[in-house]
């Protein structure tokens, strides 16, 4: 894809960085002074980037290219290695600007709500601002190491705001958690990082992806799978997704923010924006299908056994992550599909996120959807921007889910081979489980009968938190089809190496087949969720279970066991131990020797007087020595 | 301005200055403090004309003096400085002064002279000096053994409990591989008598030497294990969480910071040039100690319930970075070693002044004496939150860029070494995120005094520039590394390596 030099107001691309990240030194340097007016500061800063960003869309749609770069700065030149810190803005990264930004700006301006009461909220709002500006650098990087120096940077925002309530343990713990768990997938792109390097001598994107085809298979396959794990650490996906539930222990702006509209999805936007590697090995391709199939159905599966509301919606975001996964492995048309879903996703998901923290603002905080039920005449505006996020999550047709899932599911049957009927399968059932756990959130919270604690008293919540909500759900309900109708795919599609109206042209089932069958599954989904929890009484406490798949569906199918087992406990008696071999062996060694020469010594002493002087006199002895020594040797 | 003896003048002022300090009247505590800070700023602002009259793309050794000493056997004075040396020189003149704040209390509890103390830190900061800027291997083996007495006083009269058997401890570990060396330092004499006709200690003469092969092994080795014992190596690496934690907080800092950069830096000034062949042999082993290093340490910090001895260990972990960046013999991994060396003496000093912060407030460095303490001191913590984010090398600290660097320049010639080592990362970002989790998060722990005061403007100062040097090397590194690149190139051509051409391009890929 050709590109061309940044003139004019593209030429500015950097300051869509620099603002957020000005932001957020000036509200943590500024300290308690800034209190009064830093969360004003935070959203400035976030809606002029979207401004901007949006004046800067239009100019590229202007240019000849449609992809532009700045050059900033030389980071590491070393020898024959050059990392530049330059910037890319092309159609896949002009829509993540808009995302982050537009996304990112409605949650800065409901956090002033969310967050009015709290004593840190100008930290929040510097955080929130921190990772704003390191999201952009993630995906207007033009360089696997910006990419690496953006990543590691959302994982730093994600730590912290993570840990925002650093006070309580299971926050600080979930960070931690979240962290590691990224940096064992960072370990996999560094490494990809430093195979393209060694192979190709080059990390900027341009100069990999001219030079991929001069990669023989196994080498593109192994790049294609350390990107993938890159993927999996920061998107929440199979092996890496257990830190994804925890980190809703953050407040849930961030949760709406970070772990369901932006962050967690850059593991998708890494695999579209290599996908001249990826196009290149089919087995890169299948695996990233299949950790897409695989993770869909795991989100699914534990999404039902979950009664705190926003782990159920945290287990859906692992769940709706998979389905882009699935996407961008299929290839080809199925990219576009997959960074449409990602849009869709972000306006639907980031409402209900911001649904449920209406709903805790209303109900002490309580998040467990047992103690809910009929809150919709209590809180009507979050109740129905909820529900319009509900219908396009499960795919109602003419809603946004209905256009992108829909999409991917079609793309997945249509891959050739049994593969195809495999994930096409799994993705139709994970259609319906959707549904099903989707209807229990919907029902348990904003229907059937009352079954509070006597200590709430909902009610809705205020201008700040209910505009964003509501815009969001106006992109729940329109985003599809406007996306669609706006040309997205023949935007996106030049990105990945198609014409720009190339479409997906399912040959094994029809678009109305694949439509019909979603449609059956959805509605018996519901169906059997209306059943289950509108029809009859609810428990207020979950009911003990026999059922093996629901028992390991409530403890995350043994994720956080397996890890435990795994890594956390090996490793605290690796460190225990090692600390009893380093004192006992190691050093015992050391001073038993030292104890010998020392009874030695002793008895060498007993001409001597005292402690550092006998050493200063062994120097000058041996000092003495030397000069001998080396006189003899010039004589000689 | 070119004329000016900086080396020489580096080397000597501090001396001037620490006997200036010792000489002052008994109970000026006062006037030694502020004197001896005054003192190592201009050693600071003396070393920052130098370096920006250093010319990256000159002559390899600038600033050079040469004086005659022991002309019956060919040693000289001869300072010079490469750009290896120079930013070694430049983190001296960085840390000094702040160490000198730092420890604006410390020295007043003992029952030793106050004077002393800051006399000794003057006095250290000349031998430092002297043993990154002499060119002769006698002169640098002198300096390498004088540095031991500042230090071994300032552990041992002004340390923590145990201060006496970690000052010896030290001592002898340093004094054993300093002998192996000087062993060494007269082979080589005898070796450059035998080639040359006449004996000489004068570096750049060395380097031209063809040694045979076997000799070349037993001086290496001779050289390896001193530096060894410094950087330290595992497992020649146990006195440090000895010396590291019993010594007060500014010579920790100097300790960790530069004292044990003298090992790395030996690797790459005389390993690696004077025993190309050595070099080779031995590098399957040095990469074996330094990758066991990083585990080691890594898993070591993780264990520890001391702060100091903690920092200590975890500097282990990184000295394996270091170490395989020097023997992995490309421009990068060379280059990333090198400012690795200054990014960690930043990093872990920064560390260890926050460690020497909270020590001061609540009188002990153990783990389990804190607990929830960002609540009362939020400075201290943010401080102690960047300096652990340095640690574990985040993107847009400073130790990112040469852990990179070591990391992506060791796998275009060994992939096994370099993808183990970037696991290490991992365990990185577990002990410095359990430390600040232990002592930071969680309920304030009800033991500490809630009266304890935030970071003071004292502290500021102290912290500050460090962490600001942080931040600056980490977003922009190219200045460093224009100077270090060159020296790492002019290394590297004396070991007989050169930087491999990418696989797939050169034909191998396919």
């Amino acid at each position: 894809m050709r590109t061309e030099a940044a003139t004019g107001v593209l030429s500015a691309l950097w300051v869509l960085i620099a603002l957020p990240l000005a932001g957020a030194a000036v509200l943590l340097l500024a300290g308690r002074r800034a209190d009064r007016w830093g969360h004003v500061l935070g959203c400035l800063t976030s809606g002029t980037a979207f401004v901007l960003g949006l004046v800067q869309f239009f100019a590229l749609r202007a240019t000849e290219h449609r992809s532009v770069t700045l050059h900033l700065f030389d980071f590491i030149p070393v020898g024959d290695l050059k990392v530049d810190l330059g910037l890319l803005f092309d159609p896949l990264s002009a829509v993540f600007v808009l995302l982050i930004t537009g996304v990112g700006t409605l949650i800065h301006v409901y956090s002033i709500g969310y967050m009015e009461h709290d004593p840190g909220r100008r930290r929040f709002f510097a955080y929130l601002n921190l990772f704003v500006a390191a999201m952009l650098l993630l995906v207007l990087g033009n360089n696997f190491v910006a990419l690496y120096v953006g990543w590691e940077g959302v994982g730093l925002a994600s730590y912290l705001l993570i840990a925002f309530w650093y006070d309580r343990p299971s926050a600080a713990t979930a960070a931690k958690k979240a962290f590691l768990m990224n940096r064992v997938g960072d370990v996999g792109l560094a490494i990809a990082i430093f195979l393209l390097f060694a192979q190709l001598g080059t990390v900027s994107y341009e100069g990999v992806f001219a030079g991929v085809d001069k990669l023989n298979t196994a080498t593109l396959t192994t790049v294609a799978l350390l990107l993938l794990l890159g993927a999996c650490g920061k998107s929440g996906q199979f092996p890496l997704q257990a830190w994804l539930p925890d980190a809703m222990e953050g407040p849930t702006p961030v949760s709406a923010l970070i772990h369901a509209a932006t962050m967690v999805t850059a593991g998708v936007y890494l695999i579209a924006r290599t996908n001249p590697i990826f196009d290149l090995t089919h087995t890169g391709q299948t695996v990233v299908c299949a950790v897409g199939a695989i993770t869909l159905l795991i989100g699914c599966i534990v999404g039902c056994a979950k009664d705190d509301i926003k782990r159920v919606l945290a287990y859906s975001t692992v769940s709706q992550i998979g389905y882009m996964f699935l996407a961008v492995g299929l290839g080809g048309p199925a990219y576009a599909i997959g960074i449409f879903h990602l849009l869709t996703h972000g306006f639907f998901k980031a409402g209900m996120f911001l649904g449920a923290g209406s709903v805790m603002h209303g109900m002490n905080d309580q998040v467990n959807i047992r103690r809910f039920g009929g809150l919709i005449r209590y809180m009507p505006v979050t109740a129905i921007t909820f529900g319009l996020g509900y219908l396009a999550i499960i795919g109602f047709p003419g809603f946004a889910g209905y256009f992108s899932k829909d999409l991917i599911i079609e793309a997945a049957f249509d891959r050739p081979g049994w593969t195809g009927w495999l994930f096409g399968g799994i993705a139709l059932f994970g259609a319906g489980l959707t549904a099903f756990y989707m209807s229990r959130l919907y029902f348990l919270t904003f229907l059937g009968k009352p079954r509070w604690t006597d200590d709430v008293h909902p009610h809705e919540s205020p201008r700040s938190m209910t505009v964003p909500m509501i815009v969001l759900a106006i992109g729940s309900v329109a985003g599809g089809y406007v996306l669609k109708a706006l040309g997205l795919f023949e935007w996106l599609n030049p990105v990945f190496g198609l014409a720009p109206d190339e479409h997906l042209h399912a040959e094994r089932l029809s678009a109305a087949a694949v439509t019909a069958m979603t449609l059956v599954v959805v509605a018996a989904g519901i169906g059997i969720a209306y059943a289950m929890f509108l029809r009859r009484p609810v428990p207020v406490v979950a009911p003990a279970v026999t059922n093996p798949i629901v028992r390991a569906a409530r403890n995350d199918l043994y994720a956080n066991t397996v890890n435990e087992a795994l890594f956390a406990r090996p490793g605290q008696y690796l460190a225990r131990a090692l600390v009893y071999v380093d004192s006992r062996g190691v050093d015992g060694l050391v001073n038993g020797l030292a104890a010998m020469v020392g009874g030695t010594s002793s008895r060498l002493r007993r001409t001597q007087t005292g402690f550092v002087r006998s050493y200063a006199l062994t120097m000058l002895g041996g000092a003495v020595l030397v000069v001998a020594a080396l006189l003899v040797v010039r004589v000689g | 301005m070119s004329d000016f003896p900086f080396l020489t003048v580096l080397t000597v002022l501090p001396l001037v200055g620490a006997l200036v300090v010792a000489l002052l009247p008994v109970g000026a505590d006062l006037l030694a403090k502020r004197v001896a800070l005054g003192w190592s700023l201009l050693v600071l602002v003396i070393t920052i004309v130098m370096c920006l009259g250093f010319e990256a793309n000159g002559d390899r050794f600038q600033f050079v003096d040469s004086y005659a000493w022991i002309p019956q056997f060919g040693a000289r004075f001869d300072f010079g400085v490469d750009g290896i040396a120079l930013v070694m020189l430049a983190l001296i003149g960085v840390l000094v002064p702040v160490v000198v704040l730092a420890s604006w209390h410390d020295a007043e509890p003992g029952r030793r002279s106050v004077k002393t103390f800051f006399a000794l830190l003057l006095a250290l900061e000349s031998t430092m000096v002297g043993v990154f800027a002499a060119t002769d291997v006698f002169l640098f083996y002198v300096f390498f053994e004088a540095m031991l007495v500042p230090m071994y006083f300032l552990i041992g009269s002004y340390g923590g409990p145990r201060r006496q058997y970690a000052a010896v401890k030290f001592f002898l570990y340093s004094l054993v591989g300093g002998l192996l060396m000087l062993a060494a330092v007269i082979g080589l004499y005898v070796a450059s008598k035998g080639e040359l006709g006449a004996g000489t200690f004068a570096f750049q003469n060395l380097v031209e030497l063809n040694m045979d092969p076997d000799l070349q092994k037993w001086l290496f080795a001779g050289f390896f294990i001193a530096f060894a014992i410094k950087a330290p190596l595992f497992p020649f690496h146990t006195w440090l969480p000895d010396a590291g934690g019993q010594a007060p907080i500014g010579a920790a800092v100097l300790l960790v910071g530069v004292l044990d950069k003298v090992g790395t830096f030996g690797f790459l000034r005389y390993c690696l040039p004077l025993f190309p062949d050595a070099t080779r042999s031995f590098a399957p082993l040095v990469f074996a100690l330094a990758l066991i290093g990083i585990f080691y340490g890594a898993f070591l910090a993780m264990g520890q319930s001391d702060l100091k001895r903690l920092v200590a260990y975890t500097s282990i972990a990184h000295f394996g970075f270091i170490a395989i960046g020097c023997f992995a013999l490309t421009t990068q991994a060379g280059t990333g070693a090198v400012l690795y060396m200054v990014n960690h003496g930043l990093s872990t000093g920064a560390l260890f002044l926050v460690v020497g912060f909270l020590a001061a407030r609540r009188g002990s460095v153990l783990v389990q004496d804190f607990g929830g303490a960002a609540k009362l001191m939020p400075l201290i913590a943010g401080a102690f939150f960047i300096a652990g984010l340095s640690s574990l090398a985040l993107p847009g600290t400073n130790s990112f860029v040469s852990e990179f660097l070591v990391l992506i320049g060791t796998y275009t010639v060994n992939s096994v070494v370099a993808i183990i080592a970037t696991v290490g990362i991992v365990l990185a970002a577990l002990y410095v995120l359990w430390m600040y989790q232990r002592t930071m998060q969680g309920p304030l722990n009800p033991a500490i005094p809630t009266t304890l005061p935030d970071l003071t403007r004292r502290e500021a100062w102290v912290i500050g520039p460090v962490l600001a040097l942080v931040l600056a090397l980490g977003v922009y590194p190219k200045p460093v590394l224009d100077i270090i690149t060159p020296a790492v190139q002019a290394t590297m051509q004396d070991a007989g390596a050169s930087d491999p051409t990418p696989t797939a391009i050169s034909g191998g890929g396919k």
